[in-house]
């Protein structure tokens, strides 16, 4: 077949199964524009270039499938980057085509302009300049593999104006590239050490991570956790890879975790770590970090290992081919539990569980923040993909909704990337039209991509805002009240849109809930409707997002709001 | 921890932006290149890269992860606890005046350099050898009116694999 490049580019999406793109047209990709207008390909057209990303980041979560997005050149490319950041933190498998001025113009600071190879190298899996028509489809093919392959990630493309214009044979047999993968080999000596560490334990725990989610191993890491009743925590990143409505569950640890996942840390002798990164937010002081345990850490990238925190017995494959191969492992061992020293370390749990619940001062005249998250849970029992924005919004959503599935929180974690929420919703809706998808967010984060109300309106994409107001950028507030002695910089968010105006301009349903009880009659209005809904709940200003471990502390020292700091 | 010289033979896909990567990747991480040489191999696809860093051995190991994180890195081979033959190659431009002249013919007799090119008010000397030998020569040059220099990174070779 004699193609043109920018059919091609269709023709390998096709083939890819790429059912969706999210995107904004400019200059450097009005061909692929034109050639996307004769096909039947699906396009949403965001409102702000990292909104496309953020999209197709949420679609990308949700579905565990590559997400893909379109920008143009220039400002176009330079706008995808925080989206391209974002996904890269958290590994999350993207292409990001990106248009670009013609091959003849490169370096001469041509009109839209920009080396966005050059500014994505450190922020991306890998990326590719497209320098002609011949290796176009190699190259796409080897973008989308390389995304979802390993430790996936961002992958961006860079396709020249000429390049795409110009045609060549295309032979989709002939398309080949280069294999990275290495496949995990059962590692009999690495398990049969993981048998000696079961059986020496007293106080196991398991800590699991984004990569559990993104390696397809809840059902193996719930498994391994109920058949030998192991306790689990996890990171922020790890919810929904454990059921978290299952009595073994205690919960998120570190910063804003629960007291009695940083105590159970703290006193496990055994910790199986699975795809988590020990980042600076979950450990606290590096020193006092699960002081007494041994530590097995599984995960695919050998680049985490030893990487913040030094471990025992690391495993490097992908989570769930470990996790299955150490099930027959530990099955063909006939390894059991001691069921009396178990039973004692849970009943250890439960009493810290029993001392410092996870928990808030209800009031009847102000709507708690948490109180609206609660109600969400109880009303919807669970059944929705909730996103958030950053900051204390997500905090208290990673603490009051207990996630049961896997890809069903989605997030920003590592890059923490206000304005996430709201096109990540938008995205995940696109992938699950008959699911309830919910953006819990706070006022400072939805003003930042708060423009895509336009892309869900224009395209009914009927996912609901829970906008938790408080007038603050509240989680750099909370930082000023206990740091700084209330001195408030440049956080007071007061000057603000009418929310429900704003959301009615857009061509959105607003409401509005100012008392608690107007939450419930609220949300379930809300969510009701079969449109883009966002519900302005006017919450305590001054709410602090506890548990709070202090920055450069130990995860026990934790501040626990009204309560006394306890060590 | 103790700091240490690693030499890394780095085998990789000769692609435009590869160099920039490797740099990328240590530089973004607050590494530091000491020394670098590439070039092609027998295979034009493929090129080596020498490179020279100093770090601790937990710094070593994250900068050898994080060379192989690279998609277009091939392999990674650390050369400085297994035997191998290092050179690096010095050309020095050296300033000829009625007064030098003699003793520099001797000092480049004595030191058995090569001459690559005189004329009649400059000469340039080549001197190959490994990093000890070449700082050895070029302090014997530094008195005799030094120019310009230039100086490769260090190539390593593995006696056996």
């Amino acid at each position: 077949m004699h193609l043109k490049g920018t059919e091609i580019l269709l023709k390998v999406l096709e083939e890819e199964k790429v059912d969706i793109l999210f995107g904004y047209p400019g200059g450097a990709v009005l061909d692929i524009y034109d050639q996307i207008f004769k096909s039947n390909l699906k396009h949403i057209l965001v409102r702000h270039e990292q909104g496309a990303v953020h999209a197709a980041d949420g679609y990308a979560r949700a579905t565990g499938r590559v997400g893909v997005c379109l920008v143009t050149s220039g400002p176009g490319a330079t706008n995808a980057v925080t989206g391209i950041a974002t996904a890269n933190m958290d590994s999350i498998p993207l292409v990001v085509f990106t248009g670009q001025v013609p091959t003849g113009l490169i370096g001469n600071d041509a009109f839209q302009e920009c080396d966005i190879t050059g500014i994505t190298r450190p922020c991306t899996k890998h990326n590719f300049l497209v320098r002609n028509v011949e290796e176009l489809a190699s190259t796409i093919k080897e973008a989308f593999h390389i995304a979802r392959s390993g430790r996936p990630g961002p992958v961006l493309v860079d396709l020249p104006k000429n390049v795409m214009a110009a045609s060549t044979d295309y032979d989709p047999e002939k398309v080949t590239f280069r294999n990275y993968e290495t496949p995990y080999k059962p590692a009999p000596k690495k398990m049969a050490h993981v048998l000696d560490l079961l059986h020496r334990a007293k106080r196991p725990l398991i800590m699991t991570g984004g990569g559990v989610i993104l390696g397809h191993a809840a059902a193996e890491l719930t498994h391994l956790a109920r058949k030998y009743e192991i306790p689990v925590t996890g990171t922020l990143m790890g919810l929904g890879s454990f059921p978290g409505s299952d009595p073994l569950w205690l919960g998120m640890l570190g910063m804003h975790g629960t007291y009695y996942a940083n105590m159970a840390i703290s006193h496990c002798d055994l910790m199986l770590a699975v795809g988590v990164r020990f980042d600076d937010r979950v450990t606290g002081t590096i020193e006092t970090f699960a002081p007494d345990a041994k530590i097995v850490h599984i995960d695919i990238d050998p680049s985490s290992i030893n990487k913040n925190v030094t471990v025992d017995l690391p495993i490097i494959g992908d989570a769930q081919s470990v996790l299955k191969d150490l099930l027959r492992f530990l099955e063909e061992h006939h390894y059991e539990q001691e069921a009396e020293s178990r039973q004692v370390w849970i009943a250890e749990i439960e009493q810290w569980r029993k001392k410092v619940p996870l928990t808030y001062c209800q009031n009847s005249e102000v709507i708690k923040p948490q109180f609206v998250i609660e109600t969400l849970y109880r009303i919807t029992q669970g059944d929705a993909l909730i996103t958030t924005e950053v900051g204390q919004n997500q905090m208290w959503t990673a603490q009051f909704f207990h996630f049961n599935q896997p890809n069903s929180f989605i997030s920003s974690g590592g890059l923490g990337t206000m304005g996430f929420g709201l096109p990540a919703a938008l995205g995940v809706k696109c992938a699950f039209p008959d699911r309830l998808v919910v953006d819990i967010a706070g006022d400072g984060s939805i003003q930042m991509n708060i423009q895509e109300l336009a892309t869900a309106a224009q395209y009914n994409l009927a996912a609901k805002v829970v906008l938790l107001n408080n007038g603050y950028l509240g989680m750099v507030r909370q930082w000023q009240e206990l740091f700084y002695e209330k001195r408030y910089s440049h956080t007071d968010m007061t000057y603000a849109p009418d929310f429900v105006k704003l959301a009615e301009a857009f061509g959105v349903v607003g409401l509005r809930a100012t008392k608690p009880d107007e939450v419930e009659r609220t949300l379930r209005e809300g969510l009701s409707i079969d449109r883009p809904v966002l519900m302005d709940f006017r919450v305590s200003r001054e709410e602090c997002v506890y548990p709070m471990v202090h920055p450069g502390e130990s995860i026990t020292q934790m501040a626990l709001g009204t309560r006394e700091m306890i060590n | 921890m103790e700091k240490k010289t690693h030499i890394f033979s780095i085998l990789v896909h000769n692609k435009p932006d590869v160099l920039a990567r490797i740099a990328g990747a240590l530089g973004g991480k607050g590494y530091n290149i000491d020394s670098l040489c590439v070039n092609t191999t027998t295979q034009n696809d493929i090129s080596k890269i020498v490179m020279t860093t100093a770090g601790s051995s937990a710094i070593i190991n994250r900068i050898i992860n994080q060379l192989q994180r690279l998609v277009d890195v091939i392999s990674v081979d650390d050369l400085t606890n297994v035997e191998s033959v290092h050179r690096e190659m010095l050309m020095v431009r050296l300033n000829l005046t009625p007064q030098n002249t003699e003793a520099i013919k001797k000092a480049i007799e004595m030191n058995k350099w090569k001459v690559l090119l005189s004329g009649d008010t400059y000469t340039i000397v080549e001197i190959t050898g490994d990093k000890t030998q070449i700082d050895f020569s070029l302090a014997r040059l530094e008195p005799l009116g030094i120019v310009d220099i230039t100086r490769t990174g260090l190539i390593a070779l593995k006696l056996e694999d």
